[in-house]
């Protein structure tokens, strides 16, 4: 088995998924070759070495400076083309899922999206993944090479770095070709753990607006009053997620009022996550959050209704006021943890 | 402008779904317009508002997606096309860009084709770009804004670090996430206009395109394990009690 993994990076930095792979790729035996594309990423190829790769594909041009899926995608098919990998495994970030489609393509192969376990069926992959954003699992194969494959993040075992490992590195042209886009500029959010990385979570969701002892400032209408308050809890959920290092998480409910960017929502219509540690605060558990959240490790409820479906897929629940939990929480964490 | 956007009828994301005998059955839960490709319906209108043009809805699937194309013709499509053949039964995305890409081509003098992010049945997501690679047209995906000017279209793309700015020349795909904006609810009118609309229905055949050879399968659908959680609901006196048990309980589990 000759398998490659694509190794996503911005701007130099590797997104943590794409080492993840490289364990899969392990597993699956044989030898594993990473792809290191972009501009002034040499860097890349000796932490990838470090990881477990055995040799390294690098294609560090100019021409790959900005990530623009055609130029990668025409990078990658002819390098496949020419060198036929049996496996392409690329982790499951915006990047690796769009180059992963636009190669099979031009390699006249599948793309096996999302996956969360692989075994051997010979020389042939049987890759899991979630359908239905997880309600189903699905097992599927592809009956074409190279077979390409996205792995989730947070799935697969990150390898254990060894340092001075090293092994053959290749330096390949890029083959950009056309690139029929042009990018103009990046507007990067500051800070903040992304929750698909994240390995905690707090969320918030519509209950973080209910606070009765708030009053909000003269003159705003009712519904900029709901968004102040939400304000004030989803800050409440904010500091708790500071003193943990996690993410900040919301329902659809909670978006969908305005009280919290789009970014945040997680669930069916929002983002997928499984982290080891999951807080929900206010959130009642409709079931498209629960799609989105219910592989965490350890699933924490805060809500003052006992009914809540939320509290079925908990391993702990506070049935209470999140506005006196949450901020206990947060002490409590801040003393234990020595913060 | 001659707009395109590609919807898919799917369950409704409050569905339980579960295998029965290897199938998905959603119950009796409605059919709805996949929710992402509202966004998508969305961003056609207001872009054909904006520039004066036509946007055409297309579906591929059984009967029943003459809904989904319905909503979007209610929404304020001007026409709709579903594409339906036996021969798509099994297929895969690779095999649905490059019909939709026929259906693109067929149409003819397409500037802009709209999709949503991704379909909430199968999540694969990669229809847009697929469908792009295979027309050889820019793929602007997960759009939150898009700005036309002549032949130049600029997109801010929502990606795991926030913006990209990226501008192209159309024809070009575009996808489409939630940031856009909150996708119209269809009008009376556009409701009665929907209903009495005869929707085409092209084959293969039609499209002029042999059925594309499934690369990817799906042996079989299984439901996830039970996750047998008991959940222990923490008490005590005071918040900062109750808070003090908690987080020693979640320190024993040795998540963080």
């Amino acid at each position: 088995m000759n398998t490659w993994v694509y190794i996503d990076n911005f701007k130099g930095e590797a997104l943590p998924a794409s080492w993840e792979a490289i364990s899969a790729a392990k597993s699956l035996g044989g030898s594993v070759t990473a792809l290191v594309f972009g501009s002034g990423v040499e860097a890349l190829a000796k932490t990838a070495f470090e990881y477990g790769a055995d040799e390294v594909l690098l294609a560090d041009d100019a021409s790959l400076a900005d990530y623009r899926v055609e130029a990668f995608a025409s990078t990658l098919s002819k390098l496949a083309a020419e060198r036929a990998p049996d496996v392409i495994l690329l982790p499951t970030t915006t990047r690796g899922r769009e180059l992963a489609g636009m190669a099979a393509i031009d390699l006249k192969t599948g793309v096996l999206v999302d996956v969360v376990a692989l075994e051997l069926d010979g020389d042939k992959v049987v890759a899991t993944r979630p359908i239905y954003a997880g309600k189903l699992l699905q097992k599927t194969v592809c009956n074409a090479t190279p077979q390409i494959i996205t792995l989730r993040g947070r799935v697969f075992p990150k390898p254990e770095a060894v340092a001075g490992r090293s092994g053959t590195l290749t330096k390949v042209e890029a083959a950009a070709g056309d690139v029929p886009t042009t990018v103009e500029g990046y507007a990067e959010t500051e800070g903040g753990v992304s929750l698909t990385d994240a390995g905690v979570i707090v969320s918030g969701g519509r209950g973080v607006s209910n606070n009765p002892d708030l009053t909000p400032p003269d003159g705003m209408s009712d519904e900029e009053a709901e968004v102040w308050r939400a304000q004030q809890g989803f800050a409440l959920v904010g500091d708790l997620a500071g003193v943990l290092g996690a993410a900040v998480g919301a329902s659809r409910a909670a978006v969908d009022a305005g009280y919290i960017p789009y970014s945040h929502q997680v669930g069916q219509t929002g983002k997928v996550v499984s982290p080891d540690l999951y807080i929900a605060a206010g959130i009642s558990g409709a079931i498209q959050h629960l799609a989105g959240m219910r592989n965490s490790k350890i699933i924490v409820a805060i809500n003052k209704d006992p009914d809540a479906p939320i509290f079925k897929v908990a391993r702990f629940g506070v049935v209470g006021d999140l506005f006196q939990i949450v901020p206990a929480l947060t002490e409590a964490f801040k003393a234990k943890l020595g913060k | 402008m001659k707009i395109v956007v590609c919807v898919k009828q799917v369950p409704d994301s409050a569905a339980t779904v579960v295998a029965e005998n290897g199938q998905v059955s959603w119950g009796d839960a409605p059919l709805v317009i996949n929710p992402w490709d509202e966004y998508a319906v969305e961003a056609a209108l207001k872009t054909k508002e904006a520039h004066d043009g036509t946007v055409t809805v297309v579906s591929m699937g059984g009967e029943n997606a003459k809904e989904a194309l319905k909503h979007a013709l209610a929404m304020g499509c001007n026409d709709a096309i579903l594409i339906s053949d036996p021969a798509l039964e099994a297929v895969d995305t690779q095999g649905t860009a490059q019909v939709l890409a026929a259906a693109i081509k067929k149409i003819g003098e397409v500037d802009m084709a709209f999709f949503g992010r991704q379909a909430i049945d199968g999540d694969a997501g990669i229809t847009p770009v697929q469908t792009a690679r295979v027309l050889g047209w820019p793929a602007l995906t997960l759009a939150a804004t898009i700005d036309v000017e002549g032949d130049t279209v600029k997109v801010e793309r929502s990606i795991e670090e926030g913006r990209q700015t990226v501008s192209a020349k159309l024809p070009a795909v575009f996808s489409l996430v939630k940031d856009y904006g909150e996708p119209r609810y269809p009008s009376f009118m556009g409701i009665r206009k929907a209903s009495r609309a005869e929707i085409p229905v092209w084959s293969l055949a039609d499209l002029g395109i042999e059925a594309p050879a499934a690369v990817v399968e799906w042996p079989q659908i299984i439901n996830p394990p039970k996750k047998d959680v008991t959940c222990e609901i923490v008490e005590g006196g005071s918040p900062k009690e109750i808070a003090e048990a908690l987080v020693d309980k979640i320190l024993a589990e040795k998540v963080l």
